[in-house]
C-alpha cells in the first residue's frame, strides 16, 4: 500500500517536471523562431540588387547599403589584421615563455574581466584615446582599433586554451631532438592550436558585426562610398550602425529590417562555420 | 673501451627536495647500461640530467660534474640543442608528433638544417630500417603516425631519435606501455643498436635488464648503491640492499 502511494506521487512529480521542462523548451524555441521569422518576413522583401549594390542619395531618394557593407568588411579586415598577431602573440608568450605563473594568472583574470565590460565603455575610451588623443578623428580606423581592444582578450584566451591542449609530451619530444624553443612552438605547438585561433577569429567577427555602441562613438555614421584606404580614414557606418541610424534618425524601418535580415543570415553563417571548424579539427585530432 | 659519459659527485635538487645524492658513474660507449631501482628513486631524473631535459623544469639545481666526451655539459658554452642531438631520448609513453610518419622521422634532420629531399628520403628509410619498422610502414609513410599501434609508435619514436644520428640514446622505460611481443621486438632492436650507439635504459623489469644490458646501476632513494657488470651484479651483489632488491625482498 505504502509503496504504491510513494511511487504514484513520484510518478506525478516526474511528469510535472517533464512538463515544466517541455514548456520552457517550447517557449525558448517559439521566441527564437518568432524573432527570426518576424525579421525575415519584414526584411527580406526589401532586399533587392539595387539595394545591395547602391549608395544612398538624398537627391534621388534612393537607399542603398553598399557603403555600409564595404565599411563592415573594411573594419573587420582591419581589426582582424591587428588583433590576430597581437592576441596570438600574447597567448604564445603567456603560455610558452612567461616564467612567473602568478603574473600570468593575473593577466588571464584581467583579460576575462575585460571581455565582460559593456562595449559602450570601450567606445568612450576609444573616442578619447584614438579619435582625440591620437587625432584620428571619427574614422573607421579608430573604430577598428577600438574593436581590437575589445576583441583582444577573446582571441588571446581562445588561443591560450587551445595551446594548453597541446600535450607536454610533444614539446618534450621536440626538445629531445634538439629543437630550439621557437622551432618547437612553430612546428609542434602552433599547428595544434589553429582551431583555437580560428575560433577566436570567428567569435571576433561575430562580435564586430553585432557591435554598435562602441562604433557610434568612434567610427561615425557616414554612408559615403570609399575604397579601403580612404574608407579607413573617414567616418563610416557598419551595417549594424546603419541599422540604428536608419531606424532611429531617419525612420526608415523597412531599410532597418532589411539590414537586420542580412545581419541575421550572416550571424547564422558565422555560427555554423564556428561549429564546422570545431568538428573538422576534432576529427583531425582523432586520427 | 672508453667512457663516453662520466658523472662525478653529482647532486640534484627539485627546489628543496634532493632527488640525487653524490652520483658518480662512468658509462662505456657502445654498450647497454641499465638503471634499475624502486619507483621514485631518481632513475628518470638522472637520465634526464644527461641531456639536460631537466632544464625544462623550474627550480632544478645541479652540482657536480656531468661530462660527455670529457666536456662538462652544464658549461655555459655548451649548445643545448646540439647536445640533445648527440644524446637522444626515447620516452616512456610513445609520443610521435601528430603528423605523417615521414615528417616525424624527418623532424630532427630538418631541425638541424637538412632540406634536400633525396637526402631526407634516405635518412627516413635508413632510420626506419634501423628501428626495425620499415617493412611495416613503408607503404604508408604519408599517413598520420598516431594511427599506428603503441609498439609501432614507440619504434617510430626510436627511429625519430636515430634520424639525427646521435651517439647516445637515453631510453626511459621504453617498453613499459607495450605488450610482450612489441617489448621483445624493442629489446632485440636495442641489442642490435649497441653496435653503433651507446644505450642507457631505465627499466622496472629486471629480466629485461639481465637479458639486454652489459652494466647495471642500482639506485635507491637518490643514491647510486651499486654499479657494475650486469651478470656480476645479479649473481653476486656486493651490497645487501642490492641483494634485497633483486631477490624481491624489498618493500
Ligand atoms: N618535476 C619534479 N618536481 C619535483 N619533484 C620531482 C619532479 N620529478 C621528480 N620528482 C621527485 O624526484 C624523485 C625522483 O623521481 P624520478 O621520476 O626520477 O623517479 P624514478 O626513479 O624515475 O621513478 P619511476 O620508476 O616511478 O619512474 C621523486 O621523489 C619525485 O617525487
Ligand atoms: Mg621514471
Amino acid at each position: 500500500m505504502q509503496e504504491g502511494k510513494i511511487s504514484k506521487r513520484r510518478r506525478m512529480y516526474e511528469a510535472l517536471m517533464k512538463a515544466a521542462m517541455w514548456i520552457s523548451v517550447a517557449c525558448t524555441c517559439a521566441l527564437v523562431a518568432f524573432l527570426i521569422l518576424y525579421v525575415l518576413v519584414k526584411g527580406l522583401p526589401h532586399i533587392s540588387w539595387s539595394f545591395l549594390s547602391g549608395k544612398p542619395s538624398y537627391l534621388s531618394g534612393n537607399i542603398g547599403i553598399l557603403p555600409d557593407i564595404l565599411n563592415t568588411v573594411y573594419i573587420v579586415l582591419a581589426a582582424l589584421l591587428v588583433v590576430l598577431p597581437l592576441g596570438v602573440g600574447a597567448a604564445i608568450y603567456l603560455t610558452e615563455y612567461a616564467g612567473n605563473k602568478q603574473v600570468v594568472g593575473v593577466i588571464e583574470y584581467a583579460a576575462e574581466t575585460l571581455s565582460g565590460i559593456p562595449s559602450i565603455i570601450y567606445g568612450l575610451v576609444g573616442m578619447l584615446f584614438f579619435c582625440q588623443f591620437l587625432n584620428m578623428k571619427t574614422s573607421l580606423l579608430a573604430g577598428a582599433l577600438t574593436l581590437v581592444i575589445m576583441n583582444l582578450p577573446t582571441v588571446m584566451r581562445t588561443t591560450q586554451e587551445s595551446l594548453k591542449t597541446v600535450p607536454w609530451s610533444y614539446r618534450e619530444g621536440a626538445f629531445g631532438l634538439g629543437a630550439g624553443k621557437w622551432r618547437m612552438i612553430r612546428t609542434v605547438v602552433l599547428p595544434g592550436c589553429v582551431d583555437g585561433v580560428i575560433t577566436g577569429c570567428i567569435l571576433s567577427v561575430g562580435r564586430i558585426l553585432g557591435e554598435s555602441a562602441a562604433l557610434l562613438f568612434t567610427a561615425g555614421f557616414a554612408h559615403a562610398l570609399h575604397g579601403i584606404v580612404n574608407g579607413l580614414s573617414s567616418s563610416g557606418a557598419t551595417l549594424t550602425v546603419a541599422l540604428y541610424v536608419y531606424a532611429k534618425e531617419q525612420g526608415e524601418f523597412e531599410v532597418a529590417f532589411a539590414i537586420a535580415a542580412i545581419l541575421m543570415v550572416l550571424t547564422l553563417v558565422i555560427n555554423l562555420s564556428a561549429v564546422w571548424v570545431g568538428r573538422v579539427f576534432e576529427k583531425r585530432r582523432r586520427i | 673501451m672508453s667512457d663516453i659519459v662520466t658523472v662525478e659527485n653529482m647532486c640534484l635538487w627539485y627546489g628543496e627536495h634532493q632527488a640525487l645524492k653524490n652520483i658518480t658513474i662512468k658509462i662505456p660507449q657502445k654498450s647497454i647500461t641499465a638503471f634499475i631501482g624502486p619507483s621514485g628513486c631518481g632513475k628518470s631524473t638522472f637520465l634526464k640530467s644527461l641531456n639536460r631535459m631537466n632544464d625544462l623544469i623550474q627550480g632544478v639545481k645541479i652540482t657536480g660534474d656531468v661530462k660527455y666526451n670529457g666536456k662538462n655539459i652544464y658549461d655555459p658554452s655548451v649548445d643545448v640543442n646540439e647536445l640533445r642531438r648527440e644524446i637522444g631520448m626515447v620516452f616512456q609513453k610513445p609520443n610521435p608528433f601528430p603528423m605523417s610518419i615521414y615528417d616525424n622521422i624527418a623532424y630532427g634532420p630538418r631541425t638541424h638544417g637538412i632540406r634536400n629531399k633525396a637526402k631526407l628520403d634516405e635518412i627516413v628509410e635508413q632510420s626506419l630500417k634501423d628501428a626495425a619498422i620499415w617493412e611495416e610502414v613503408k607503404d604508408r609513410l604519408k599517413k598520420n603516425a598516431l594511427g599506428l599501434s603503441g609498439g609501432q609508435q614507440q619504434r617510430i619514436c626510436i627511429a625519430r631519435a636515430l634520424a639525427v644520428k646521435p651517439k647516445v640514446l637515453l631510453m626511459d622505460e621504453p617498453t613499459s606501455a607495450l605488450d610482450p611481443i612489441s617489448t621483445s621486438k624493442i629489446e632485440e632492436l636495442t641489442v642490435k643498436l649497441k653496435e653503433e650507439y651507446t644505450i642507457i635504459i631505465v627499466t622496472h623489469n629486471m629480466q629485461q635488464a639481465v637479458r639486454i644490458s652489459d652494466q647495471t646501476a642500482f639506485f635507491l632513494l637518490g643514491e647510486l648503491v651499486e654499479y657494475g657488470n650486469t651478470e656480476t651484479l645479479f649473481s653476486t651483489p656486493k651490497d645487501q640492499r642490492t641483494e634485497d632488491y633483486i631477490t624481491g625482498r624489498f618493500g
